[in-house]
């Protein structure tokens, strides 16, 4: 599948903005960003919901753009499931194949099927609202994948559940994509949700795609500080670039950064440095190694969380956050203490400001 | 990324089919609507139109209606002593009723919504089921009830009180009138009483209100909405009644509403009658903007 | 303290002014039905237990036809308005067009304007429409069950429309998306989901003009013709000339037609309000 250009506008709301993107067959790809980043009306337009504005969308190498739903290899599922209320389990999955007019048959059999690929055996004759949130998710799967459709778009799926059933239901889901093999686009607001389920995530932000890469790639090496701030917490350094490898900080020192690629910001503009707090390492003032950029700084709070503690150091320019193992062999610095902060050249990275 | 040959033409064609999509969107709304629309435009607003032309026309001595001869005349007759005084007689009586029904639906509406919600609905349902009853049906149970020889006037002579006569009089209207219109004033009151957030009673009597004090400070104020909302949805048809004076006020009580039909079934003065029945609507009209700026909509 | 509590006197207070609520809406309405069966020939007085006065409704031919023309008045009516109701309700709800303003504000008009102006409207229109239809084409048109119906549907659509909308509103869009995701054109979304979602408000539109068809005095009295008279139009003429035992008798009827009508709203209700809680776990 892929999208070049793709552009909706709603009146003079710009929801999704000239969005390029390509997702392999059998990937699980994730659509990740704040509410109201546009997210659903890009999902809207691969299902064809929604016509772009503007923009060409493939499936399969053929353009789908102005197609309307019901004549494209996809199937979703929605926000909050719109399971029809007034039919049993076994009407609403078999929905899709009446309508496609199916032979009655063929439509038992695969219901069943489907039935049982979630693990909703014996619940047939149910009606949605006598069923629990978890259910009303296997039965909207359902009811999606027994069209056997090429890509199967979720919309914030487990939105609805708890924490210890989305939990649950994450892995149900990765082990369901795997089983059928096809390819799952599904939109998310909950970055770990994200990091943890797909092959590949797309961050998106105000209609624009920020950046798009696997889980590591995004959580280690942002190229925009949207992204850097939306997934885990990071610390923004001004700076300027000097070199593809050299950042001269607002301070003034000279840091060395993983190269930067190409397209992303350019030598001689103003940049950011994201530093994550668990990738700095903090100790005594002067106790920092040799060949390391290095800060120092006064302790402003020391905040306890169980497994880890959260140091805040102020220097002159700002603040910075620092996160560090509890462990007895390090030392444990307190508020006012003067203290150094290192990190190996690979832990940063330069995002657009 | 592959530059698409042709994807300048790909981008217009996809706006089309945009653009095209929702023309076909709208245009399969308006046919949907355009059956009713014609309907209502023809058969509601064309007679709406013609009913003020008609007000502007004259009066043939005939009794028939020259549309030629454009004038005030029939808005001036509204200055006349006759019409003045159905006018105001109209707005008094329909005055009373309003305030009867305030008095007697607030108490109710608070009962209420201090139920029970098996006992609420019982009560709403209780209310609603006169409310659905046919209205001649209703109006015509208290002529019986108030006629001379009849159960209520039997009831106060059996106990040395005498018969009542108050069958074809102001009062038996303003009793019917009450009785067809209770059930517009005790809804929204209960709606609005049911809505009330009462910690905030509770804040006030916290802060040393008595409980009148913090009834006519807080739950007052805040019920305000049902209030207004209610007494227009009886202020408004009580102008307009006909059939209760009719039938109560033996047609001696003569209202607005009942004037209006006199001027067109007898005295055939059209464009008297489409004058008065302008005026009525301007009523309603100023109502209903007053009971949507009251939040009556949400009621 | 609670701020519900209520001190005792004004709980006793309010609980007498409920009852008397109660027995005011009531009481009207049962004597009525007791007297019916009183066998004095003077309505207001008891004369001790007779039938009669229904059974000489049944020889009445006048009562019987003005009941026929009530009840096709109220059908045909009804299914006119309910289903121009139900299409503009969805126009409103679901679609944007050209006009849709006005026309949402037009359809607002009939439920709150009085009966007598109404009455007033419709009488005036049908003297010119037909004043005009006789000067173009020659034909001598006249009033009588068509101007009844017409008039009737004219202020039913919106009471039919308001409640559809009100069901529509309450109707989850996606829906009719997710069905259009699953292979189902137009039509087929609207008669397998929209429709079986919306019907109960449909059927309550419905009755809700069926009561109003059969309630109306005022507008019909004003557009019926010599030959089709409704049964209030009549009752109410006879009311005018005095009250008499078989108009007891008819009232009683008048009052169990209402009363089954609004049986079945509030059974539809009761069913919505089941459906609809199940629907929200
Ligand atoms: N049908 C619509 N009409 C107008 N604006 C819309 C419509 N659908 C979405 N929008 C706007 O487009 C933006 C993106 O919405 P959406 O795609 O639903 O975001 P997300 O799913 O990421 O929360 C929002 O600002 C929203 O208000
Ligand atoms: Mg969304």
């Amino acid at each position: 599948m892929s999208l070049r250009a793709v552009s909706k506008h709603f009146d003079d709301v710009v929801a999704v903005d000239s969005v390029d993107l390509d997702i392999g067959d059998g990937e699980f790809f994730a659509l990740l960003g704040p509410s109201g980043c546009g997210k659903t009306t890009t999902l809207r337009m691969i299902a064809g919901l929604e016509i772009p504005s503007a923009g060409s969308l493939k499936i399969f190498g053929s353009e789908v753009g102005p197609l309307p739903p019901n004549r494209r290899p996809v199937n979703t599922v929605f926000q909050n499931y719109a399971l029809f209320p007034h039919m049993s389990v076994a009407d609403n999955v078999g929905f899709g194949l009446r309508m496609s007019k199916t032979p009655k048959a063929d439509v038992a059999r695969r219901v069943s099927e489907a039935i049982s690929l979630v693990r909703m055996g014996g619940m047939e004759n149910r009606r949605p609202a006598q069923l629990s949130g978890g259910q009303q998710q296997r039965v909207a799967l359902a009811r999606a994948l027994v069209n056997r459709p090429k890509v199967l778009l979720l919309d914030e799926p487990l939105a609805a559940l708890d924490l210890k059933l989305r939990q649950e239901m994450q892995f149900e889901l990765k082990q369901l994509q795997r089983e059928v093999g096809i390819t799952f686009v599904f939109v998310t607001h909950d970055q770990e949700e994200a990091l943890a389920l797909s092959d590949r995530i797309g961050v998106m932000d105000s209609g624009r795609l920020l950046q798009v890469g696997t889980p590591e790639e995004i959580y280690d090496a942002p190229v925009d500080r949207f992204v850097a701030d939306f997934i885990g917490r990071s610390n923004f350094l001004a700076g300027t670039l000097e070199a593809h490898d050299r950042v001269c900080l607002a301070n003034g020192d000279r840091v060395t950064v993983p190269s930067v690629a190409d397209g992303v910001v350019s030598v001689g503009d103003a940049v950011q440095v994201s530093l994550r707090p668990e990738r700095v390492m903090i100790d005594r003032a002067g106790a920092a190694p040799e060949g390391h950029a290095s800060l120092e700084g006064e302790v402003a709070t020391v905040t306890f969380l169980g497994n880890s503690i959260v140091y805040r150091v102020a220097l002159d320019w700002m603040t910075i956050e620092v996160e560090t193992d509890h462990r007895p062999d390090l030392d444990r610095h307190e508020v006012g203490d003067r203290v150094a902060m290192w990190w190996r050249d690979d832990a940063i990275a330069v995002v657009r400001p | 990324m592959t530059v698409l040959p042709d994807a300048d033409a790909l981008e217009t064609a996809l706006g089309e089919a945009e653009r095209r999509g929702e023309v076909a969107e709208r245009r399969r709304g308006l046919l949907l609507a355009l059956p009713s629309f014609a309907y209502m435009v023809l058969f509601f607003a064309v007679p709406l139109v013609i009913v003020l032309v008609y007000s502007f026309a004259t009066r043939t001595s005939s009794g028939s209606t020259a549309l030629s001869d454009w004038n005030l005349e029939a808005y001036r007759k509204l200055g006349e002593p006759i019409v003045r005084n159905v006018v105001i007689r109209s707005v008094v009586l329909a005055l009373i009723t309003t305030v009867l029904c305030l008095v007697i639906a607030y108490p109710f509406a608070y009962f209420c919504a201090t139920r029970s919600a098996t006992v609420r609905n019982l009560l709403l349902v209780a209310v609603m089921i006169p409310f659905w009853t046919n209205f001649l049906v209703r109006n015509y149970a208290w002529r019986l009830l108030l006629s001379s020889g009849g159960p209520i006037s039997s009831f106060t002579e059996s106990i040395g009180l005498g018969p009542t006569e108050i069958l074809f009089t102001k009062t038996a209207v303003v009793i019917g009138l009450v009785y067809a219109y209770l059930p517009f004033m005790i809804l929204p009151l209960f709606a609005s009483i049911d809505r009330l957030d009462w910690r905030l009673v509770e804040a006030s009597r916290d802060l040393y209100a008595s409980g009148p004090a913090s009834f006519r400070k807080v739950v007052l104020p805040l019920t305000m909405p049902g209030v207004i909302a209610g007494s227009i949805l009886v202020f408004v048809p009580s102008m307009g009644a006909y059939v209760t004076p009719e039938l109560l006020g033996g047609g001696k009580e003569t209202l607005l509403g009942s004037y209006i039909v006199t001027q067109f079934l007898t005295a055939r003065n059209w464009p008297v009658g489409a004058s008065l029945s302008f005026v009525l609507m301007a009523v309603m009209l100023v109502s209903t903007i007053i009971y949507f700026r009251a939040g009556g909509k949400n009621l | 303290m609670s701020g519900r509590s209520i001190a005792p006197t004004t709980r006793w207070l309010l609980r007498s002014n409920s009852a008397l609520v109660i027995a005011f809406l009531y009481a009207p309405i049962i004597l009525l039905a007791v007297y019916s069966f009183s066998g004095s020939r003077i309505p207001g007085e008891w004369g001790g237990f007779t039938t009669e006065w229904y059974a000489r409704l049944f020889d009445d031919s006048r009562i019987q036809k003005t009941i026929g023309v009530s009840v096709r008045v109220a059908l045909v009516s009804t299914v006119i308005a309910t289903v121009l109701g139900t299409m503009s309700a969805l126009a409103l709800e679901r679609f944007k067009f050209r006009g849709r303003r006005v026309f949402d504000a037009l359809l607002y008009l009939p439920i709150i304007i009085p009966d007598v102006t109404m009455a007033v409207m419709m009488l005036m229109f049908f003297t010119q429409a037909f004043d005009l239809v006789d000067l173009l084409f020659g034909l001598g048109l006249s009033k009588g069950f068509a101007t009844i119906v017409v008039s009737h549907v004219a202020f039913n659509i919106a009471f039919v429309s308001v409640v559809v909308r009100a069901r529509i509103a309450g109707m989850d869009a996606t829906l009719e998306q997710a069905a259009a995701d699953l292979y189902a054109n137009r039509w087929q979304a609207f008669r397998y989901v929209t429709l079986p979602l919306i019907a109960p408000g449909v059927l309550g539109g419905a009755l809700l003009a069926i009561t109003l068809s059969l309630d109306d005095v005022v507008v019909t009295q004003f557009v019926a013709g010599p030959g089709s008279t409704t049964l209030p139009v009549y009752v109410f003429s006879l009311i005018r000339k005095g009250v008499t035992p078989t108009i007891n008798a008819v009232s009683v009827i008048m009052l169990l037609a209402s009363l089954t009508l609004v049986a079945g709203s509030v059974a539809l209700q009761r069913a919505q309000a089941v459906r609809g809680r199940t629907n929200s776990e």
